[in-house]
């Protein structure tokens, strides 16, 4: 039960197993629980939190807690090393890329995508069609970024100039109709990580575009009738009366996308594997924790990703405050 | 983790069609062709890649290669070779990936919603020391990035030997599952009305009959919403997949997938149809639960 499955059947079985394990694990906490008489919440509340406190402490918490340790030693993990792997982070030529990189992905796409969002948000708003329009965008959405990454791997694909050679990829094949040469888009660096963080935005504007829609929804009608009456024009009513209404659903979009794109790591192990000057923080960990088997450095690097992650936060919940006030 | 604010489902506006939202205002001062021009026009660059790719998995092996996939209009070819090559026994067999896919699904999205249940309920309708803080605990582990903690797990599978099994999955999967559900299903209960719980205990029922009886009924829609997104989550993944579940006997599709993309990426008949089996799943999903879908995925995005 607890090996390697590896027919149909064994497969099927082992998944069965695995379910009705927890559920008996949950059926005899929910006996117990009814064993334990009336009143006393507390021996009650102990049991039916029992299995998430154990899960969370060995999965999340202690893992959490030795990646911190852990970044302090060498690439076995056997001498302690101080700072030096985040020194390393922080001045080795190529971590200093993969730093650079991952500072173009932060600053463009949540604002690009927010940005496509919300215009596309107002353009479908009570439009013929809306829920239909809104499908088109929202679909990226639900595909794995691995799928998404193979789709635009096909757009960007390059043929090499030569007669009787056709574009296959639509990009190049619109550069050559507009009359220029076709470009090894996923090798000119910089240009081939703006090209990956399309595929990014092309995911998330989805996301934006549909919870500013439901915040732009929640305006009050008569707010809107008030600042017409007053002969707000189109520019102003956004402005004055949309944008200010729907401020912290643009804060929440903005900083959750930020915080998903710090973490991306599907789209560029699948485009380019981190080659050609594309790679950002979480695919180098990825191929310094289980590929060169730096497992110091790896961890230096989850950790400067967790640290990150942290002033996103922090600001999201500040002004989720505020606006709550 | 605090989407709370936009998630009021949208009020179903009482689209009085005389009063328009202030966004239709802009956007009718927009003069309105020029907005339906744009909307169409991002409406079609967001598509033509999918499409592009879908048509490409329908044609000939020798005609991907040779011409654009737009050729096709003129000079239309259809086969299903691609998608019987994708499931030969002898190539990339992507029938076991599917089957595995589906086998470390399952399990990854039903244990985390009955242990959370269990919590949440706690949280919501017991009184214990501690309380506030181990749920604030909870709540803020839902920022930790799952990277922090993949090289201490694999070394504790490793020595659990436990390592290139399905339960690696299963228990990661279901961990970082566990601070979302939580908090998802605890506000959830909480909106409960104390009155009817109250009901149920002079009637004499205990936690368990409270937690069966009166709340599993009325929680359906927060367990489908979390349900779908975790199912899509793990679906997705490859993060966590690929770090535990290497070995093509145990790995989902997403990992193959990513793996023929880096060793045969100009194999884009094989590509295209093995891009499209991996997405039928989780767009038949979003498209028959569309609104448990939305309100799922927008509540648990920040999530890993």
């Amino acid at each position: 039960m607890f090996t390697t499955a590896s027919t149909t059947s064994d497969k099927i079985l082992q998944m069965f197993a695995a379910i009705l394990l927890f559920a008996a694990a949950v059926g005899v906490i929910l006996f117990a629980a009814s064993r334990v008489s009336g009143k006393r919440d507390r021996a009650v509340a102990a049991l039916y939190l029992l299995p998430t406190v154990l899960m969370l402490s060995v999965g999340l918490l202690y893992p959490g807690v030795r990646t911190i340790y852990q970044s302090f030693f060498d690439a076995s993990l056997s001498n302690f090393i101080g700072v030096d792997n985040y020194t390393k982070i922080f001045t080795d030529a190529e971590q200093l890329v993969v730093l650079r990189n991952t500072a173009f992905w932060v600053l463009v796409t949540p604002f690009a995508a927010t940005g496509i969002g919300l215009l596309y948000a107002i353009l479908v708003d009570k439009a013929r069609m809306e829920s239909f329009a809104k499908a088109l965008i929202f679909l990226p959405m639900s595909i794995s970024f691995v799928a998404a990454s193979v789709i635009w791997k096909f757009m960007y694909e390059y043929r090499p100039d030569q007669r009787n050679v056709e574009q296959i990829g639509l990009v190049n094949q619109v550069i050559v109709w507009l009359g220029g040469k076709p470009v090894q888009l996923l090798i000119e660096s910089p240009l081939n990580t703006f090209l990956l963080i399309v595929v990014m935005i092309w995911i998330q504007a989805g996301f934006a575009m549909t919870v500013l829609s439901a915040a732009i929804k929640a305006i009050p009608d008569d707010i809107i009738e008030a600042a017409r009456l007053d002969g707000v024009g189109p520019w102003g009513m956004f402005r004055f009366v949309t944008l200010p209404a729907i401020r912290p659903a643009v804060v929440v979009v903005l900083t959750t996308i930020a915080i998903g794109t710090l973490k991306v790591f599907d789209i560029v192990q699948t485009m380019t594997g981190g080659r050609f000057d594309t790679n950002v923080i979480a695919n180098e960990f990825y191929s310094q924790s289980f590929r060169s088997n730096d497992k110091g450095l790896g961890s230096a690097l989850a950790v400067v990703l967790f640290v990150l992650v942290i002033p996103i936060v922090v600001y999201n919940i500040r002004q989720l405050r505020r606006s709550e006030a | 983790m605090t989407t709370a604010a936009p998630l009021t489902t949208t009020p179903v506006s009482k689209s009085e069609t005389k009063k328009l939202s202030a966004a239709a205002t802009a956007k009718n001062r927009l003069t309105s062709p020029w907005a339906s021009l744009a909307a169409v026009v991002i409406a079609v660059l967001w598509t033509i890649p999918t499409f592009g790719l879908l048509i490409s998995s329908f044609r000939p092996e020798m005609a991907i290669k040779r011409t654009g996939w737009w050729t096709f209009f003129s000079d239309p070819e259809v086969t299903l070779d691609n998608y019987r090559a994708v499931f030969d026994d002898g190539g990339i067999n992507l029938a076991d990936f599917f089957l595995n896919s589906l086998v470390i699904t399952i399990p990854s999205v039903v244990i985390p919603l009955c242990l959370a249940s269990l919590a949440a309920y706690a949280f919501a309708w017991m009184n214990f020391p501690g309380k506030n803080v181990l749920f604030i605990a909870i709540f803020a582990l839902q920022i930790v990035p799952l990277q922090v903690t993949l090289v201490p797990l694999l070394q504790l599978y490793v020595k659990a030997e436990l390592n290139n099994t399905f339960w690696t999955l299963w228990l990661s999967h279901s961990t970082f599952a566990l601070p979302l559900a939580i908090y998802l299903l605890h506000n959830f209960i909480k909106e409960v009305p104390a009155s009817l719980i109250e009901a149920a205990r002079i009637d004499g029922a205990g936690h368990v009959s409270i937690f069966f009886k009166v709340l599993l009924p009325l929680l359906t829609p927060a367990l489908a919403a979390f349900g779908i997104f975790q199912f899509l989550w793990v679906w997705n993944d490859l993060l966590v997949s690929l770090t535990f579940a290497g070995s093509p006997e145990i790995s989902p599709m997403t990992v193959q997938l990513s793996n023929l993309s880096g060793t045969r990426g100009t194999a884009w008949h094989l590509l295209s149809a093995g891009a499209f089996v991996s997405i039928v799943v989780p767009v038949t999903v979003f498209l028959l639960l569309q609104r448990y879908f939305v309100r799922g995925l927008l509540a648990g995005s920040v999530k890993g």
